[in-house]
């Protein structure tokens, strides 16, 4: 407050038009987050009584406070059960998976200077795709159980990303050769998996497809601790770096000029990133589309500054998620469609939609 | 004599060929002195091997008699600020998220507001302060260059690098942008190294005057004793008239030499 009343009489008295036009904005920003943050719970409730057994939205909300609070409600058992162990999970898990493709979309448009780059530009998703199909031609049920799966699809994904950051970091890390061979791994992984695909039984395709086309129905209570823990030191230190993300998006030259090392930064992002979107990659499957979207729509919202974008591009990949999911689940209800179809299914005419309301040309402005 | 910044035999190539060879120079603080010559004669490479953006096969830069080469790269931001030549943006950013950026060696994660307030003064200062919520790519290219020149001095170097800071700005706005320039370094706030092609606005500004031919000096030292109708000649191609104009000298293109086009 001191340094307010200081600064203020300091100068004429008081701030002028496009002082306060910055400032409406950064409120804007702030108001938006909260906002969806809001739609969010307010989702929650509703996913959570969508579904053959009927469930009040306050029902949702007093079972899940019962867990914090350790049942200060009353709560139908059955309901309790069904919402804790068979809802809530599948939401948390979009929700998480969401947001970890929204902020890596995010960081990795960046670093990368291209409006297109996604998470899985570095070949992430064949990667892990790939992984997939080893463990299943391989023999899932001979060698300990689902998560082969897991474990072939994280170890893969990153396989992928580390060696084109390590090509990338020694041929001097620009953007474009890490684009460039980011595509053509994905090309060689996806040839792989197709061959793989080709001399595979029945069974093995269908693990294999139903996989590709990411699922939510694969989260579950225990995984969660795993995805919490990477979440929660990936996050933070992608966020650490959005001062960084904003001078990258100027140019190496002028990043360097200011005191920021681009080639540093770039691989220390893909890294980080890397190892998030793997981890949930294994556990949903490839629901790609929100990655690459998620920043567009953020930035189109509420402009490039990073400390902000980051967070927002989370927010609204968990929210368009969430959302597309519960229209998959309950649509064509009992059948589920999965959850990487129904987020392009929905996602893409919504994205159409803004690229064509929005006057500017370039659509990520 | 105080030395600010001091460039030592200086080689650089971007691949086999030099472009920079044994550049030599010595600049006392609180100067401004221009770097002039043809297109393609490494004045840009040469302000980039100062800030450190490139690497200088050999020699030295010292500033304040401190080797640039051995300090980190946060500290050399906070020594040295760097106007490009021209900035390409693929995102969206308003003009004060921009200029914002130029604070990042001063700052933590987080903004302060002496931070922001310093932004707005030097955009008032440099009559851009309506333009703050504008789209920088969205702006015309003066009104981009001023916004760059914005970020380098929130940057609060002592020592400024300028790329043609002046190359797309009207008749007003270059006297406006040096008169800036010049009236920091009067009050001793910062050294200036400005890379430009007019040579009569650099004539008219700078304490001294650096020509470069094919990536080494040819002439160093006042405006009256670099621009001489033989400098340039023999580094322009161009036989010129040097009049005076109230003490500096100033230049009237005649008419191009035939062009030894060799290699
Ligand atoms: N990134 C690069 N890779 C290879 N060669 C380069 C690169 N940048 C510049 N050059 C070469 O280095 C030489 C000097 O370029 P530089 O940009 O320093 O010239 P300049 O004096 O700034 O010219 P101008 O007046 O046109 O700005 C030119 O011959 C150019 O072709
Ligand atoms: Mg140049």
């Amino acid at each position: 407050m001191a340094t307010e009343v200081r600064r203020r009489s300091s100068r004429t008295g008081k701030l002028s038009a496009t002082q306060e036009a910055y400032k409406k904005f950064i409120f804007r920003k702030t108001a938006f987050m909260s906002t969806i943050l809001l739609l969010i719970i307010l989702l929650t409730g509703v996913i959570i009584t969508l579904g053959p057994l009927d469930i009040t939205v306050t029902e949702a909300y007093c079972a899940l406070l019962n867990k914090i609070f350790s049942n200060c409600f009353t709560v139908d058992d059955l309901a309790e059960q069904v919402i804790w162990n068979i809802r809530f999970p599948r939401i948390i898990g979009g929700v998480m998976a969401g947001f970890g493709f929204g902020v890596c979309g995010c960081v990795m448009q960046a670093v990368l200077k291209n409006p297109l780059a996604s998470p899985f530009t570095l070949g992430i998703s064949s990667g892990a795709q790939f992984g997939i199909a080893l463990a299943a031609v391989l023999g899932v049920s001979v060698i300990g159980g689902p998560y082969l799966l897991i474990g072939n699809a994280f170890v893969f994904a990153l396989l992928c990303s580390g060696f084109i950051i390590a090509l990338a970091t020694i041929k001097g890390a620009t953007s474009e050769t890490m684009i460039l061979a980011g595509i053509a791994v994905n090309y060689l992984f996806t040839a792989l998996s197709q061959l793989f695909k080709y001399f595979a039984s029945d069974e093995q395709l269908r693990l294999m497809t139903s996989w590709g086309m990411g699922d939510l129905a694969a989260f579950t209570w225990e995984r969660f601790p795993v995805i919490l823990t990477v979440f929660v030191i990936c996050v933070p230190l992608l966020m650490l770096k959005a001062w960084d993300l904003n001078i990258m998006t100027a140019g190496d030259e002028t990043a360097k000029s200011i005191g920021v090392d681009a080639n540093n930064v770039r691989t220390f992002i893909m890294v980080i990133s890397s190892l998030l979107v793997a981890t949930v990659v294994c556990f949903t499957g490839t629901i790609g589309f929100i990655g690459l979207v998620a920043p567009h729509m953020a930035r189109m919202i509420i402009g490039g500054d990073h400390r902000f974008l980051i967070p927002a591009s989370g927010i609204l990949g968990a929210f368009v998620l969430i959302s597309a999911d519960a229209i998959g689940m309950n649509i064509i209800a009992p059948t589920i469609i999965p959850t990487g179809i129904m987020t392009s299914l929905i996602g893409v005419p919504f994205f159409i939609y803004l690229i064509l309301k929005g006057k500017r040309r370039e659509f990520w402005t | 004599m105080m030395i600010k910044l001091q460039a030592k035999d200086i080689v650089f190539s971007y691949n086999s060929s030099p472009i920079l060879n044994n550049v030599n120079f010595d600049i006392p603080p609180s100067k401004l002195v221009s770097i002039v010559g043809p297109n393609g004669s490494g004045k840009s490479t040469l302000i980039k091997c100062i800030d450190r953006i490139l690497a200088p096969q050999s020699g030295s830069i010292l500033i304040d008699r401190k080797e640039v080469t051995k300090m980190k790269r946060m500290d050399v931001a906070r020594n040295i600020a760097y106007v490009p030549q021209n900035s390409l943006r693929i995102f969206p950013n308003n003009v004060v998220d921009t200029v914002l950026m130029g604070r990042r060696p001063h700052l933590g994660w987080l903004s302060s507001d002496d931070d922001e307030e310093k932004v707005w003064e030097v955009l008032r200062m440099l009559g851009i302060e309506d333009l703050g919520m504008s789209n920088f790519n969205e702006l015309s290219g003066g009104q981009q260059q001023k916004a760059l020149l914005a970020r380098a001095l929130v940057q609060e170097a002592d020592v400024l690098l300028l790329d043609e800071p002046t190359s797309n700005l009207d008749i007003w706005h270059q006297l406006d942008v040096m008169n800036i320039i010049r009236n920091l370094v009067n009050k001793k706030v910062i050294t200036a190294l400005m890379a430009v092609h007019d040579l009569n606005l650099a004539s008219r500004y700078s304490d001294r005057m650096i020509m470069m031919k094919k990536g080494k000096i040819v002439a160093a030292g006042e405006p009256s004793y670099v621009l001489t109708p033989e400098n340039i000649k023999s580094v322009y191609n161009v036989e010129a008239a040097v009049r005076r104009q109230s003490e500096t000298p100033y230049i009237i293109p005649l008419k191009q030499v035939a062009m030894g086009r060799k290699g």
